[in-house]
C-alpha cells in the first residue's frame, strides 16, 4: 500500500449515511495534511440502492480517482459484491460485521455497539468511524476533535459509542501526519462562496440535481447576508431574478439541463434588456430527464446557443474547486460590467465532488463596481455609447429607468423604427466586441505541459483526470475556461507546434470538437465517455496511448 | 404628481378600453411619488401602457411580467410595483405564477386588463372567453367553459381581490389606489372592452353594479364573485370583494437581510476544515 496516496471506498445503501461518513474520513486525512478528492456516486432514490464515496487522499493534489482501492469500507453486502474486484492486492477490507458476512478483512461491530450503549440508529456511523480510526492507527483524541466539530446533537453519547468501537479494534496501519489541514469544499460550495465574494445578494432557484447543493448551501450560509428564495419553477426563478437585478441586486440562479431549457427565453430577455444575471447550469447526462445524479457535458452546444435572437453571452466552465471560486466571482463581475447574462457551465462531477480548497485564491475575487450614471445629463437607460455599455441606474432614486424586452430607443420606449432597430442592434454588437476584447485580455485558458506534438483539449470537471494522465504521459493539455466569447487567439497560440489535437469529452456527439472546429482548430480524434461515470486514470491512459 | 406623458405615440385603437385604464392609473398616481413606483408589463395591447407613462418600468415576457414584478419587489421592498397584464398573459401563459404569487402574498399589484380574448394577435380565445365564441382559431365556436379568475384568486389565498371597469375611471382609480396601499398581493380585474374584437361596452353598461365596501368572509366574497359566470346572463358586481391583512413575502424575506454587511469568506471556510 502506498503510504502517501490512498484510495478509500465507503459504500452502503442510501440512508445508511455512507456519504457523511466518507466526508468525515476525508476530514481525518485532510487534518493529517493530505489533499482530498471525493467522488460521490449515488442513485436517484432516498432509501436502499447502492451509494458510495470514493476518497482519494494523497500528498500531492489529485483531483481524480484511482481505479484500484486501498481500503474498502463496506456498510452492506452489496458494497463487497460491487467493489471487491477493484481492491488492491494488499488492500484492506473493513466491514460492518452486523450486516456483512466476510471472511477476509476486519469486522467492526456497528449496530450492536450502538444498541448496547443505548444509542439511536443514526449513530451507526460513529461506531464505524471509531473502529476505523483505531484500525488506521489514530489516537482517540484526534478522532474526538473531529467528531466534536461534525456532530451537533448528542455528542456525549456519540463519543461513548466511538470509544467503545475504537477499543474493540486493533491498529493495523499507521497513517503519517504530513502537514496542515485544508478546507474541503464541493464545487457547488466553492462556486457559492466565489459569487458571494463578488457581492451576491440574492439567489433564486428551483431544486434540481446536481445544482441543488448551491440552494442548500446558500440558504444555510447565515453569515453572508444572501437572500435565498425558492420559487414555483425555473421560469419564475429567472424572471424574478431579472427583476431583482433591475433594482441593483446582484443575483444568481442555478439549475440543470431541463431547468436551464426553461430559462432560455429569459436569457434572451436579460440580453435584450441588458440586465446582469449569473445562471448556473450544472449538467447531468441528457437528453430530457436523463440520469439525474450522474455527470455529463451534453449541454455544451445548447448552452453556447441558449436564448433566441442575436445575442452573445459569457459562458464559463471552471475546471476544479479553486476555479469554481475564482470564476464564479469573475462571472458576477463580468455580468455587471457588461450588463449581460453569464452562464457558469459545470457538471455533477465538479458540482458535487469534494476537493481540498486552496485559500490562496481568496484574494483573486473582489466585488467590482458597475458603470453607473454620472447624473450629468438626463438618464437614458440605453444611451448609445462607443463601447456599447450604457451606464446603469436603479429605480427608486431620482431618475426614470425604463428597461425592456421590446426593441427600444435610448430612453427605453418601444420602437419599430428601422433606423432605431439597427442603432440598438449595433450598440449591442459593440458591446459583444467589448466582451471579446475582455476575454482576449484575461487568462481564459489553462495550458499544462510544454512542447509536444500532441495536445489534449478538455473542459470542466475533466481537468482533474486529464491533467493527471497528461502529466504522466508528457502530453500538453489545454483547458479553455471561457467558452464564449471563445478565446481563439489564446487557444491558437497554445497549439503552436502541435499537429494532433485530441478532444476528451463527457458527451456522445463530441460537442467540444465542434466548438473547436468553429474556431479553426481541427480535432484529430475524440475520446468520448457518456455513461455518466467519471474516467479513471488507468483506463484513460490506455485510451490515449492507443491513439 | 407631474404629467406622466411620454413622447411615445399611442397606438391603441380609437375608443379602446385601455384609454380608461390609463386615465384611471394616472389619477391614482396623483397620490404617490413618481420615483417610488415601478410599473411592469407583459405582452399585448394592455402592455403598451408602460410606454405611455413616464415612470420607471420593466417590459417583460409574456406571462412572466408578474414574476419580474415580484423580483423587483424582493430586490427593493420600498418600491410600489404594479404589473399590467392581459387575461391571456395572466390566465393562459402565466397562470402558474399568478397562483403562486397570490399564495405567497407577494406585495405587488396585478392589474389584469380583461378584454376576454387575445386582441393584438387579431382575436383568439383566452381562459375567460365565453363558451361558443367564434374566433379565427375557433370558427365553429369555443368548446371550453370560461374560468372565473376572481374565484381562482380567492382559492389561491390572494389577500386583495377586486373588479372594476375601464369606463368607470373614478371607481377604477380608487380601486388601484387601494390595491397599491394594500400590503401583500392585490389582484384587480378590469373589464376592458376591445372595440375591434369584442365590443361589449353596451353589455357591461347594462350589467355592472357597485358593491359596498365592507369586511367579508371568504364565503361571502365567493358568493359575490360567483354571481357572474362570464356568460351572457347575470349581473356583474364591481368593487373590492375580499381583503385580508397578512405580512407580505418580501417583508418576511428581507427581514434578516442587513444592508452593507461585510462578508467574511474566511469565516465561512472554518466550517469546512
Amino acid at each position: 500500500m502506498n503510504k502517501k496516496d490512498f484510495s478509500i471506498l465507503i459504500g452502503g445503501a442510501a440512508g445508511q449515511g455512507s456519504r457523511k461518513a466518507g466526508l468525515i474520513i476525508a476530514k481525518i486525512f485532510s487534518s493529517l495534511g493530505y489533499k482530498i478528492y471525493i467522488y460521490d456516486d449515488y442513485q436517484s432514490l432516498i432509501r436502499g440502492g447502492h451509494s458510495f464515496s470514493l476518497i482519494r487522499a494523497s500528498e500531492k493534489e489529485n483531483n481524480c480517482s484511482k481505479k484500484k482501492i486501498d481500503i474498502l469500507l463496506a456498510l452492506d453486502e452489496k458494497t463487497i459484491q460491487e467493489h471487491l474486484k477493484d481492491l488492491n492486492e494488499d488492500g484492506l477490507i473493513i466491514f460492518n460485521q452486523d450486516k456483512v458476512k466476510e471472511e477476509k478483512g476486519i469486522g467492526i461491530a456497528i449496530e450492536s455497539t450502538v444498541k448496547e450503549l443505548g444509542g439511536i440508529p443514526i449513530m451507526a456511523n460513529t461506531a464505524l468511524l471509531g473502529g476505523f480510526a483505531k484500525i488506521i492507527g489514530l489516537d482517540f483524541d484526534f478522532l474526538k476533535n473531529i467528531l466534536e466539530k461534525e456532530i451537533s446533537k448528542g455528542i456525549e453519547k456519540n463519543l461513548e459509542i466511538a470509544k467503545k468501537a475504537y477499543d474493540l479494534e486493533e491498529a493495523k496501519l499507521k497513517i503519517e501526519d504530513i502537514g496542515d489541514s485544508t478546507p474541503l469544499l464541493t464545487g457547488n460550495e466553492a462556486l457559492s462562496l466565489g459569487v458571494v465574494a463578488a457581492g451576491l445578494e440574492m439567489y433564486i432557484a428551483y431544486p434540481m440535481t446536481p445544482a441543488t447543493g448551491i440552494l442548500h448551501y446558500l440558504a444555510g450560509l447565515k453569515d453572508c447576508n444572501v437572500l435565498v428564495s425558492q420559487l414555483e419553477n425555473e421560469i419564475a426563478v429567472i424572471n424574478a431574478a431579472i427583476g431583482a437585478a433591475y433594482t441593483g441586486k446582484r443575483t444568481m440562479v442555478g439549475t440543470s439541463g431541463g431547468g436551464f431549457a426553461l430559462m432560455t427565453e429569459a436569457i434572451s430577455l436579460a440580453a435584450m434588456s441588458e440586465t446582469p444575471i449569473v445562471i448556473v447550469n450544472s449538467q447531468r447526462p441528457g437528453p430530457a430527464t436523463g440520469v439525474p445524479t450522474y455527470s455529463g457535458q451534453g449541454d455544451l452546444l445548447f448552452t453556447l446557443n441558449s436564448g433566441h435572437g442575436d445575442l452573445v453571452r459569457f459562458v464559463i466552465a471552471p475546471g476544479d474547486v479553486n476555479e469554481m471560486f475564482v470564476w464564479s466571482g469573475k462571472a458576477m463581475n463580468l455580468a455587471w460590467k457588461y450588463q449581460t447574462p453569464v452562464i457558469l457551465l459545470t457538471e455533477k462531477d465538479l458540482s458535487e465532488a469534494t476537493f481540498s480548497f486552496d485559500k490562496k485564491v481568496l484574494s483573486e475575487v473582489k466585488k467590482e463596481e458597475a458603470l453607473m450614471w454620472d447624473k450629468n445629463k438626463e438618464y437614458q437607460r440605453y444611451e448609445l455609447t462607443e463601447n456599447g455599455i450604457s451606464p446603469l441606474f436603479f429605480p427608486g432614486n431620482d431618475a426614470i429607468v425604463k428597461s425592456t424586452s421590446y426593441e427600444h430607443d435610448e430612453y427605453g420606449i418601444s420602437t419599430e423604427d428601422e433606423e432605431m432597430i439597427k442603432k440598438m442592434q449595433d450598440k449591442r454588437l459593440r458591446k459583444f466586441e467589448s466582451m471579446k476584447k475582455e476575454i482576449d485580455n484575461i487568462e481564459a485558458i489553462n495550458v499544462y505541459g510544454d512542447n509536444s506534438e500532441t495536445a489534449v483539449v478538455c473542459v470542466g470537471s475533466l481537468k482533474g483526470i486529464v491533467k493527471s494522465v497528461c502529466e504522466k504521459l508528457g502530453i500538453k493539455m489545454i483547458q479553455p475556461i471561457v467558452l464564449e466569447p471563445f478565446p481563439q487567439k489564446q487557444a491558437l497560440e497554445a497549439l503552436k507546434g502541435v499537429n494532433k489535437v485530441i478532444c476528451i469529452e463527457a458527451n456522445a456527439l463530441g460537442q467540444l470538437s465542434k466548438v473547436l472546429a468553429q474556431n479553426n482548430i481541427k480535432v484529430y480524434k475524440s475520446i468520448l465517455k457518456y455513461d455518466g461515470r467519471p474516467f479513471n486514470e488507468e483506463d484513460l491512459k490506455d485510451q490515449l496511448k492507443n491513439i | 404628481m407631474e404629467n406622466l406623458q411620454t413622447k411615445a405615440i399611442n397606438t391603441w385603437c380609437p375608443g379602446c378600453g385601455n384609454f380608461g385604464v390609463l386615465a384611471a392609473f394616472k389619477k391614482a398616481m396623483e397620490s404617490y411619488n413618481k420615483e417610488d413606483v415601478v410599473i411592469v408589463s407583459d405582452i399585448g395591447c394592455s402592455s403598451k401602457i408602460i410606454d405611455y407613462l413616464n415612470l420607471s418600468s420593466f417590459d417583460s415576457l409574456h406571462g412572466r411580467s408578474i414574476s419580474t414584478a415580484s423580483g423587483i419587489k424582493l430586490g427593493n421592498p420600498n418600491l410600489k410595483v404594479i404589473a399590467f397584464i392581459g387575461d391571456g398573459g395572466a390566465l393562459n401563459e402565466g397562470i402558474s405564477h399568478l397562483i403562486h404569487l397570490a399564495k405567497r402574498n407577494s406585495d405587488i399589484t396585478v392589474l389584469m386588463h380583461d378584454n376576454r380574448l387575445f386582441a393584438l394577435t387579431t382575436g383568439q380565445f383566452t381562459a375567460v372567453s365565453p363558451k361558443g365564441l367564434k374566433t379565427r382559431s375557433t370558427p365553429e365556436g369555443l368548446v371550453e367553459d370560461p374560468l372565473n379568475p376572481l374565484e381562482l384568486m380567492l382559492d389561491s389565498n390572494a389577500t386583495f381581490i377586486a373588479r372594476s371597469y375601464s369606463s368607470k375611471i373614478d371607481h377604477l382609480a380608487l380601486i388601484i389606489k387601494k390595491a397599491i396601499d394594500h400590503e401583500g398581493f392585490s389582484f384587480i380585474e378590469v373589464l376592458q372592452p376591445c372595440i375591434s374584437f369584442m365590443d361589449n361596452f353596451k353589455f357591461y353598461n347594462e350589467k355592472i353594479y357597485e358593491i359596498e365596501e365592507e369586511k367579508r368572509t371568504k364565503q361571502q366574497a365567493r358568493k359575490l364573485i360567483e354571481e357572474w359566470k362570464y356568460a351572457e346572463v347575470g349581473n356583474i358586481p364591481l368593487g373590492v370583494f375580499y381583503s385580508e391583512v397578512k405580512d407580505s413575502y418580501e417583508k418576511i424575506m428581507n427581514r434578516e437581510i442587513i444592508k452593507d454587511k461585510a462578508v467574511n469568506i474566511e469565516k465561512c471556510l472554518e466550517a469546512h476544515l
